[in-house]
């Protein structure tokens, strides 16, 4: 049962997102295969097409979790309804609607043609990686995450303040105020590349972090029974580690695009100290479920939850620190490696922690009771274990094909070029292809957990 | 029990770091605005490396390609191009005008973007720009 009727709003952000997220994986796919196959479906769908299909539909779908967790926990932090469902609901469909348009768009004509009719001369912002959405998307974007934090923040304001909601509120503001930086394309390269990082490092390794550690705080609460308190103490810390490490930490993307060579240690000091908050993330969460004072009947949530804190440590701790030091990644710099690091980073912290909350949350959205039947929970631990394993997989095939790239291509004596290294590590990428369909069928495997019904008695019971 | 490490404790460092933290990043980036004329060779910034900009974006290079290390990982680093086609502007040009429209049969391929003459002098000129920034150095060598 949920507490608060208007709560229900987050369950079509839950369900866009699953949605998105089985089309990124299809172009992820698509990908995956053009990189051995070089003219697969050209010139129908080139592969700088599919990449932004792939990435802004990751980014949009997470953005879509983020809202509906909001939706999701706010109203029972702040123990009173939603300040407006309806609200909400029309943001969802713009959201929706303006999204589809977009990724129409990057399909059905040339990137060119798009940024001509958008109007990308009056205000030059497309073309640039995970920032490709046409000007007026942007805009859109600004909107909807007003309307949204507006909604959020009245609820916030005039109900109970908890820990979980401000630091949740606070993520969702920084969220706001650094895509603005989107807006910002100065004609000299340097300049661009410089505040790009303001929207893109300090969203992962920044602001987004706050609104992680919100909900995975609200969801150890819930599942484990622990006091608040000490839950609360562990996420300042966790969050305070995160922005004494990572905003100075943005330094190590200032090595080598022009930026004066202060940054190589100052960026490198900073962010060595990064894999610290993620590293203080999968101690608090497995501390406090060895605390825990019940056992939840939603086991699904307790594995997520754990999940997220340890592949969040091994993408974003383990392979972030791997490359980010100024006399490695100047060899490492734009190669298969950081392709390793972004997908377990990104899959470890922010897409687990989407499925986390929506693994706790949907059977209370579905009237289920506090848990999803036992056969369904069994599909959801299932779809985790081949989802996070295949991950793995890729990033070690990708870490593999980086380190023969470095070897081959940046410190030989005599480097090969770049095509021809390329050609070299096919077999890196048929063996991720083939990982990559493995993921899929985890994908699935967890959107059929939703439709298993236990065979014998209901388990619905609160 | 009297804790030690109290709650309000840990509170103040997150909004003192925090804060903190950021005023001395904005610190650091304003001192590098000041030092970088010295470094990104904006004086050679004419309206053609401007236009190359512009249409290096309306096309999405950076979907393929990176440049000084930065974009997508399918296609050759940009930001030292120019040197690698033999400080030539034309033979950039060159690669670009002729990529065939159905691309190469089992090869990766670059579409035909039907660019003006004005658009790929613009392209070249910019990377030609790009290429002559004070990168520490990097790429480690020509192939990028
Ligand atoms: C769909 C992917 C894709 C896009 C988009 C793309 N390229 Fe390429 N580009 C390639 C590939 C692949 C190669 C290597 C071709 C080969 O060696 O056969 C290449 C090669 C090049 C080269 C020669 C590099 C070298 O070292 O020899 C230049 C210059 C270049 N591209 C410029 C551009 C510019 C400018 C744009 C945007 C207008 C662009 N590319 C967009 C895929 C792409
Ligand atoms: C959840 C957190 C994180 C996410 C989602 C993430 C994601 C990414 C992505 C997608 C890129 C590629 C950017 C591009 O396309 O140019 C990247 C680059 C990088 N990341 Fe992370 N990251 C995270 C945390 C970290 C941490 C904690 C560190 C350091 C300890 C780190 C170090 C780096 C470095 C050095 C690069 C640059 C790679 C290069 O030079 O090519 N990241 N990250
Ligand atoms: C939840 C799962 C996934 C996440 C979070 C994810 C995330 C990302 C991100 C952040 C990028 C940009 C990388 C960067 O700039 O470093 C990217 C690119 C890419 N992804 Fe994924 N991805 C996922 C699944 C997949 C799968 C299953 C495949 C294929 C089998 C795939 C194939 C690719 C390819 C080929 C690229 C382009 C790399 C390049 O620029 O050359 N992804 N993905
Ligand atoms: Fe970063």
């Amino acid at each position: 049962m949920l507490k608060y009727q208007s709560q229900a709003v987050a369950k079509p952000y839950f369900i866009a997102a699953i949605g998105l997220f089985v089309a990124q994986i299809l172009f992820g796919l698509i990908m995956g295969l053009q990189y051995v196959m070089g003219d697969f479906l050209f010139p129908e769908i080139p592969f700088n097409i599919a990449r932004m299909v792939h990435t802004n539909l990751l980014i949009v779908w997470l953005l879509f979790g983020f809202m509906g967790a909001s939706y999701f926990l706010v109203p029972e932090e702040s123990e009173r309804e939603l300040h407006s469902p309806k609200l909400a609901l029309a943001l969802f469909w713009i959201f929706l609607v303006a999204g589809a348009l977009t990724i129409v768009g990057y399909l059905a004509v040339p990137y060119a043609t798009l940024a001509e009719i958008t109007g990308n001369d009056l205000l030059p912002t497309m073309g640039r990686e995970f920032l490709e959405q046409p000007t007026i998307t942007k805009i859109g974007i600004v909107i909807v995450v007003l309307g949204f934090i507006y909604n959020i923040g009245m609820t916030i304001l005039s109900g109970r303040k908890t820990v979980v909601s401000v630091v949740l509120l606070t993520g969702l503001v920084g969220l706001a105020v650094f895509f603005l930086f989107a807006f910002y394309n100065p004609t000299n390269l340097v300049l661009d590349k410089y505040f790009w990082w303001w929207v893109v490092h300090l969203w992962v390794e920044g602001v987004w972090e706050l609104i992680l550690g919100a909900i995975l705080a609200f969801v150890l609460i819930k599942v484990t029974g622990v006091d608040r308190e000490i839950i609360e103490k562990w996420l300042y810390v966790i969050i305070a580690m995160t922005l004494i490490t990572g905003v100075i930490g943005t330094g190590h993307h200032y090595y080598f695009i022009g930026t004066p060579e202060y940054w190589l240690w100052v960026g490198s000091v900073f962010s060595a100290l990064e894999p610290i908050p993620f590293f203080m993330m999968t101690l608090f969460a497995f501390s406090m479920v060895n605390r825990r004072r019940k056992d939840h009947p939603n086991q699904a949530a307790v594995l997520w939850a754990l999940g997220t804190a340890v592949t969040a440590f091994l993408g974003a701790g383990v392979w972030g620190f791997m490359h980010t030091l100024a006399p490695v990644n100047y060899y490492t710099h734009g190669t298969q490696l950081t392709a390793a690091h972004g997908h377990l980073a990104f899959y470890g912290a922010y897409v687990l922690i989407v499925l986390t909350i929506i693994s706790y949350a949907m059977p209370l959205l579905r009237n289920q009771g506090e848990a999803a039947p036992a056969k369904a929970q069994n599909l959801e631990k299932l779809s985790f274990w081949l989802m996070t394993i295949s991950m793995v997989v890729i990033t070690l095939l990708l870490t593999g094909a980086g380190i023969m790239q470095i070897m081959t291509q940046r410190m030989a004596e005599e480097p090969m070029s770049f095509m021809a290294v390329q050609d070299s590590l096919a077999t890196f990428y048929w063996l991720r292809v083939i990982a990559g369909l493995v993921f899929l069928v985890g994908l699935f495997t967890y959107i059929a957990s939703f439709f298993a019904k236990d065979k014998a008695a209901p388990m619905a019971t609160k | 029990m009297s804790e030690p490490f109290t709650k309000s404790m840990a509170r103040n460092i997150f909004i003192g770091g925090g804060l903190f933290s950021f005023l001395l990043f904005v610190g650091l980036t304003v001192d590098t605005m000041e030092r970088l004329p010295e470094r990104d060779n904006r004086q050679n910034i004419t309206p053609e490396v401007a236009l190359g900009k512009k249409v290096w974006e309306d096309n999405n290079c950076v979907g393929c390609h990176t440049i000084l290390g930065e974009g997508a990982y399918f296609a050759p680093e940009l930001g030292n191009v120019y040197q690698r086609l033999g400080h030539s502007t034309e033979a950039i040009k060159v690669m670009i005008k002729s990529r065939p429209v159905e691309g190469v049969p089992g090869r990766r391929s670059m579409p035909q973007f039907n660019l003006t003459e004005e658009e790929l002098e613009g392209i070249a000129q910019f990377l030609k720009w790009t290429s002559e920034i004070n990168t520490n150095n990097w790429p480690p060598n020509i192939q990028g």
